[in-house]
Parts: structure tokens; C-alpha cells; sequence
């Protein structure tokens, strides 16, 4: 059943390991612009932390936890900061999603063309797009499982 | 600041629908009235915007720009030979579609303010929509063919999942079902044609690429491609079956928008087959192709919308032989591309099908608005259970004779001036072409009478509503698409010479769209 | 020959899922068709993208003696295929909600029997 969860074992493990795989989400989303991955990716890595933890309790107890509504909050979150940091290049720079922080405090390094070693503090406004479409994949896709699970309650075969 | 705000235009008007699309589920939680009047608010900022930047686009040129640039108009960046950056490109055609899709937009979301008003999940209804308008607006906007596959897909997405909006009703789901599985496959074709093309040159911007084009074997496949799945889009035959379907089981308003969206497919697949493919094409034998399309939609639509019984269900299949005028007017244009005689009756045969555009969705945008304002006094749509409305909804009556006399080609109405073009000159490529397009205008009145005097005449009968009219909003909206009937039905010369006539040129132009994108590799 | 069986993979997923897409009767498997074709045009995205012996397109730790660009293989297939994985992802959650929702209606699976919208 999706409601009841599985056994002990499996808790207790699910339990252990859904902090790691939420900070291995979050490393993949904040290096997008260094590594393989970005806010897709990444953000895929964090909802099946959660629907780990929707097959190990049940969906009513993740419901209980955090609510249909905060997962939707958070999507609308990072949808939203998208768009300002997009509108916030054409206020502060020239057009609609240029890169304004390139040579500023916050990620704007610029480093020297060809191989480097991987400097986190480069990209302008890469790593905050990367960022909010990550918190937008999160929960967008928590909430599409959370929900299936809540509504098959009760359709057993 | 007007300056300002003209230059950055482009991108404003897709993004202010999609702040206010993801800032809808937040102000929900507040209120619903706070959400209605942002969504409002949303809505006339962008058909404000929208006009004003339509009016410079007429006058002054075709607006480009760049995303992510030092400067909007710089498509080619420093390091690079070509335009490797997302470009927006506003000209003649895509500034008239622009304000139609806006424009039944506001009129539907006016609409909806009281049709939807016993539904839950409104907040979640009003945020598809403005999906739908950013989806709408970002097809005829975009300068490169990925950005129309995601938009294509954008719009695919929230319209299925408004079509299935009344989800207790059993066969709205089945409708949105039919329609999202023929979609995702149609979208799944354009993204192996943009393959295609973008494995031959290296290239996705479509100035850059019309430039390069040579008509290989491969480019052939990907036009045929093309054509296919955006005429199954717009509900040519024999890619029609969804119409119907999706059209009857949604929401009232969502069907305007729905037609509305179709011609934003119908203006991607006029923009591949003038601007990315142009002169190289074999302009012969792909126009007949389109007119073939054409005058089966008008055929088949119109016979099988006769025997039909449910009010929407006979308006879609109109909606599809309404969609075969259009291709008939622009297949004309598109068979005279290199001939001589283009500039004398080709280009008519292109001003009569873009007009028909702009009329077909106001004209049915407020048919559908008014089979469901019958929908919402009575409760069903079957017009054998209806009868003698018109004693009681006098302006729905009203309303309804207005886009039946505009849909049927009456004059002094808007069908009639788009329709005379066409016939015109499309007599002149085959006499038999006008002679089916009138005999389809006659079997259109036929079907419209029936529906009115099965739905309006007769005597006042027993469990048909309260017999009062519908709620103010959805006259307003209903109202605000009538003002346009009759507008461009008055006055359809200045309409044709400003409106249509650079739309028009704009289409045929191809060398025009490649220097402005900053081709000439 | 040997570089072109990603292409002959591409013909062939495409033809399977267009078969499924077609001739099944199970909404289940319409959807899986869905799926089958997506790959297909995703496969061959990315494989327009390949150069022969090239690396990948990522400058952190890059081995020395490589010659940029044109030892790479190119990235711009590469974010293309993402965005389309991303819309498909999205496509099969609604295809299944739908499925959910019309299996509550019609108590059947079989599109044959799934015929409330008529002539």
C-alpha cells in the first residue's frame, strides 16, 4: 500500500540515508556551472530523497510532516526567483537575463580561459538561476508523487 | 521611459504573464478576490503593452531582441560569426497574432471571473491560463526554432491540463487524454525535424538557417515533418480527431483560448514554410499540398458539424472548416510565391487568410463564450433539451445572432470582408477553389440556423434556467468581442491597409527576416 | 558502419513506440509508447553531438594538451536533450493523472471501452 510504509529496517535506513542524498542534491545544484548536473538534475536527486521517504513511511505521515502546501510554496518559490533575477538583468544591466553579478562580490569571478581547477565563486548569475530551478524541481516533483500516492489510497490491486 | 519600456518590450510581455503565473498560487492563499484582481491587473498591463508595442512594430519596423546581450539588437555576439544567443524577433505577422491571442485572453479571463465561479482550485485554473498566454506568446515571438518546440510544448501542457479542469466529469478527462497523447507525438516530430535541420547546418536560429539552406534530401523530410505536425496542431483534416473532443469537454472560456492557441500553431506553420524555407522550396507542389488541407477542412468540417447535436461539439467542427479558409488564403499565396502575378492578386489571397485569422477567433471565440453561457443557465448542452432562450437571455440572443451573421460571411460583418478576398482571388487560380468555399459558407448558415431556432425560438419552456440573464462579467467579456466583430466589420479597409497588409509583407518578405535576425553567415 | 548504429537505434525505437502508440489497447502502454518515442528523438540529439575521440565539454580538471574546441565533443545537443528529458518528465506526470482519474470514471483500462465522446 502507498499509506502504510514498510518495515523497521527499512525506516531506520531511509532515515539514515535522506540527509545525504538532500546534501548530495544540493552539491549537484550549486556546482552545475563547474560539473555534470545543474538545477535539473540536481533537484531530481532531492524529490526521490522524498519519495524515499514516501515509500519507507507512507504518505500520510510525509504529509504530515511537510504538507501538500509547503511543497507547492516552495515550487512557486523558486519559479519566482527565476523570473526577478531574469527581470533584475535588464533593470540593472542591458536585457532580459544578462548576467549582472560577472566582475561583483557574489559569484563573479572571472577565471582564466582553458582547464582550472573548479573555482565555486565564478559564473554571475548561473548558480542562482541553477538554484532556483532546483528548489523549483524539488518541489514540483515531491508534490506530483506525494499527490499520486495520497490518491491511490485505497486502490489495492 | 517609453522608449524604454518599447525596446525591452519583447521579453516584458513574456515575462510579466509568467511572474504573474507564478506569483497566482501565493496570492490565492491570501484571498480569492486578491487573486482575481491581480490576474487582471496582469492581464490589461499586457494587452496594454501589447498594443502599444503592435502599433510601433506597424509603423516603424520589425523589433528584435536579444537575450542576455549588452545591447538588445546585437544578435551576433563579439567572439562569434553567428547568432548564437535566444532571439526575439517582433515584426508585422507576429505583433498581429500577439494581439489576438492577448486580446481573447482578457476577454476570457473576464469570462471566467463568473463562469468559474462555483469551481474549486481556481487559483490553480487562473495560473494555466496565464501559462497558456506565455505559452501563446512566446510561439509567435521567438526567433529560433528550439524556443517554438518548448513553447509548443508550454502551451500543450497547460491547455491539456485545463481541458481536464472539470475532472468529475468522466469524459473531460477522456477528451484531454486523446489530446495530450496526439500533442506530445506531434511536438515529438517538431523536435526530430529541428534535429534534423540543426545536424545539417549547425545552426537553430531561423534567419542564420534560411540563409544556409540548401533543399536537401533530409531538409525534405524535415518539411514534410513540420507541416504534418503542426497542421495536426490546428486541427486540419486528417489530423482532426482531437478537435472535437477536447473542444466540447472544456470550460467554455478555455475553448476561446484553445482557438486561439491552434492559430498560434497555424502562424508557426506559416513562419516555416515562408521564412525558413522561402524561395528554396518547391513552391508548386507545397502549396497545393496546403490548399489540398485547406479544402478538405472546409469540406469535412461543414458536413460533419450538420447532423450534430451538442452546441459545442457543432462549433468545433466549424472551428476546423473555418481553419480550412486560412489555409486556402495563405496555400494561394504561398502556390504565387515566385510567380508574377504574386504582387497583384497573391498577396490578396495572404491578406484575405491572415484577416480570416483575426476575425475567426474573435467571431468564435464569442460563440463558444455564448454556448457556454447557455451551459451555465441551463446545464446541458444538447440542443435537443433546449428551446426558447430567447426569452429570457435576451443579449446572449443577441450576441449569438452577431457571430452566427459573422461566422456565415454576411456583410456588414468582419466573415465577410476576409471571405470576399479570399474568393477573389482565389478564383483566379482555379474557379472550383471559390465555388467549394462558397458552397461552405451556405452550409454554415444552414447548421447556425438550426442552432439557433433548436436553442433560441419557440415557446418559453419549463426547467430552462432561472430566466434571468447570465452574470455582468461574462456579458463583458462576451461584449468585448462583439465590439471587435462589428469594428473591423465597419471598417475593414483600414483594418486590411494597417493591420493585415504588413502582416502580410512581413510573411513574404524572407529577406527582410534574415537580415533583421542578423544572418548572412 | 560502426558509428552508425546509434542511428539505427533512433529508427528503431522510434518505429516501436509508434507501434505501441498505435495498436495497444492499454492506456498504460500508450503512455510507455509515448515514453519509447522520446528516447528515440533524445538518443539522436545526442548523438549529432559526438565527435570522434572527443572529451567531455567541461573545463574544471581538463587534461592538459587538449585541444578546445576541437577536441570536444559539442554541448549544445547536450542542453537541448536536458530540456526535452525535463518536458517529458512533466507530459508522462499529467499522461498518469489522467490515467488515474479516468480508471475512477470508466472502472476499465481499454481504450475500446472508453467511448463516452461519440460521433
Amino acid at each position: 500500500m502507498p499509506d502504510e510504509g514498510l518495515s523497521p529496517v527499512v525506516r531506520v535506513i531511509a532515515a539514515m540515508l535522506f540527509p545525504f542524498i538532500l546534501i548530495f542534491s544540493l552539491y549537484v545544484i550549486l556546482h552545475g556551472h563547474l560539473t555534470p548536473g545543474g538545477g535539473f538534475q540536481g533537484g531530481a536527486i532531492g524529490a526521490s530523497a522524498v519519495v524515499m521517504l514516501i515509500v519507507a513511511y507512507g504518505a500520510r505521515w510525509v504529509e504530515s510532516k511537510a504538507g501538500e502546501e509547503s511543497v507547492s510554496v516552495l515550487e512557486s518559490l523558486g519559479g519566482l526567483m527565476f523570473v526577478v533575477t531574469g527581470l533584475l538583468g535588464f533593470i540593472l544591466a542591458a536585457t532580459f537575463l544578462s548576467n549582472f553579478l560577472v566582475g561583483e562580490a557574489l559569484f563573479g569571478e572571472i577565471p582564466a580561459f582553458g582547464s582550472n581547477p573548479g573555482i565555486l565563486n565564478t559564473g554571475g548569475t548561473l548558480p542562482l538561476l541553477n538554484i532556483a530551478v532546483g528548489l523549483k524541481v524539488i518541489g514540483g516533483l515531491a508534490s506530483v508523487v506525494l499527490i499520486m500516492a495520497l490518491g491511490s489510497r485505497g486502490e489495492a490491486a | 521611459m517609453m522608449d524604454w519600456l518599447l525596446t525591452h518590450a519583447p521579453a516584458l510581455l513574456i515575462a510579466l504573464p509568467l511572474l504573474g503565473a507564478f506569483l497566482t498560487p501565493l496570492i490565492d492563499r491570501i484571498s480569492g478576490k486578491a487573486r482575481s484582481a491581480f490576474v487582471l491587473v496582469v492581464l490589461a498591463a499586457t494587452q496594454l503593452l501589447m498594443m502599444a508595442l503592435a502599433w510601433d512594430v506597424f509603423t516603424q519596423g520589425a523589433h528584435i531582441y536579444t537575450m542576455g546581450a549588452a545591447d538588445p539588437t546585437a544578435t551576433v555576439p563579439a567572439q562569434a560569426a553567428v547568432p548564437v544567443r535566444i532571439v526575439l524577433q517582433v515584426d508585422g505577422m507576429g505583433a498581429f497574432m500577439g494581439l489576438i491571442s492577448v486580446t481573447v485572453s482578457l476577454a476570457a479571463a473576464v469570462y471566467s471571473l463568473a463562469f468559474m465561479h462555483r469551481e474549486s482550485g481556481q487559483g490553480r485554473f487562473y495560473t494555466l491560463l496565464l501559462l497558456m498566454v506565455v505559452g501563446m506568446l512566446g510561439m509567435e515571438f521567438t526567433g529560433d526554432l528550439f524556443n517554438l518546440f518548448v513553447f509548443l510544448e508550454v502551451l500543450s501542457i497547460a491547455s491539456a491540463a485545463l481541458i481536464a479542469f472539470r475532472f468529475y466529469h468522466g469524459d473531460a478527462v477522456e477528451g484531454a487524454f486523446k489530446y495530450i497523447v496526439i500533442s506530445s507525438l506531434g511536438a515529438l516530430m517538431v523536435l526530430l525535424a529541428v534535429a534534423l535541420l540543426y545536424g545539417q547546418y549547425n545552426l537553430l536560429n531561423m534567419g542564420a538557417l534560411a540563409s544556409v539552406l540548401e533543399y536537401t534530401y533530409l531538409d525534405k523530410v524535415a518539411l514534410g515533418l513540420l507541416i504534418a505536425a503542426f497542421a495536426m496542431k490546428c486541427g486540419a483534416v486528417p489530423m482532426h480527431m482531437w478537435t472535437p473532443d477536447a473542444y466540447t469537454v472544456a470550460p467554455a472560456s478555455i475553448t476561446a483560448m484553445l482557438v486561439a492557441a491552434s492559430q498560434a500553431s497555424l502562424y508557426a506553420l506559416f513562419r516555416i514554410c515562408f521564412s525558413l524555407y522561402g524561395f528554396t522550396l518547391d513552391l508548386t507542389t507545397v502549396g497545393i499540398i496546403i490548399i489540398a488541407l485547406g479544402l478538405l477542412s472546409m469540406f469535412i468540417g461543414v458536413t460533419m458539424a450538420l447532423p450534430q447535436k451538442d452546441i459545442k461539439r457543432l462549433m468545433s467542427y466549424h472551428a476546423i472548416s473555418q481553419t480550412g479558409y486560412m489555409l486556402l488564403g495563405v496555400g494561394v499565396g504561398l502556390y504565387l510565391l515566385a510567380h508574377a502575378d504574386f504582387d497583384t492578386y497573391g498577396i490578396r489571397a495572404m491578406e484575405g487568410g491572415i484577416f480570416h485569422i483575426i476575425n475567426h477567433a474573435l467571431y468564435k471565440g464569442l460563440l463558444f463564450l455564448t454556448a457556454g453561457a447557455i451551459f451555465y443557465k441551463v446545464g446541458t448542452r444538447n440542443l435537443d433539451e433546449m428551446g426558447g432562450l430567447a426569452h429570457s437571455m435576451k443579449y446572449t440572443t443577441v450576441f449569438f445572432i452577431i457571430g452566427a451573421l459573422a461566422i456565415a460571411g454576411i456583410p456588414p460583418l468582419n466573415g465577410f470582408a476576409s471571405k470576399l478576398l479570399i474568393y477573389e482571388s482565389a478564383y483566379r487560380v482555379s474557379p472550383i477553389l471559390s465555388i467549394v468555399a462558397m458552397l461552405v459558407s451556405i452550409l454554415t448558415l444552414a447548421s447556425f440556423v438550426k442552432v439557433f431556432h433548436s436553442a433560441f425560438m419557440g415557446p418559453r419552456l419549463e426547467g430552462m434556467g432561472d430566466g434571468r440573464e447570465v452574470p455582468r462579467s461574462m456579458l463583458v467579456g462576451m461584449g468585448l468581442l462583439t465590439a471587435g466583430i462589428i469594428l473591423f466589420g465597419l471598417f475593414p479597409d483600414w483594418v486590411v491597409s494597417n493591420l493585415v497588409h504588413p502582416a502580410a509583407q512581413a510573411l513574404a518578405d524572407q529577406a527582410a527576416y534574415i537580415a533583421a535576425l542578423g544572418g548572412g553567415v | 558502419m560502426i558509428n552508425n548504429v546509434p542511428f539505427f537505434a533512433v529508427m528503431l525505437l522510434i518505429a516501436i513506440g509508434l507501434y505501441t502508440i498505435l495498436f495497444k489497447r492499454n492506456l498504460i502502454k500508450i503512455a510507455m509508447g509515448i515514453v519509447i518515442v522520446e528516447a528515440g528523438v533524445n538518443l539522436f540529439l545526442i548523438t549529432l553531438g559526438y565527435r570522434e575521440g572527443g572529451l567531455a565539454p567541461i573545463y574544471t580538471h581538463l587534461p592538459s594538451g587538449v585541444e578546445i574546441p576541437g577536441g570536444l565533443v559539442l554541448p549544445v545537443p547536450q542542453a537541448l536533450t536536458l530540456t526535452s528529458i525535463v518536458i517529458g518528465v512533466a507530459i508522462l506526470a499529467l499522461i498518469l493523472s489522467f490515467v488515474v482519474r479516468i480508471y475512477r470514471h470508466y472502472e476499465t483500462l481499454d481504450s475500446r471501452n472508453i467511448r463516452r465522446l461519440k460521433e
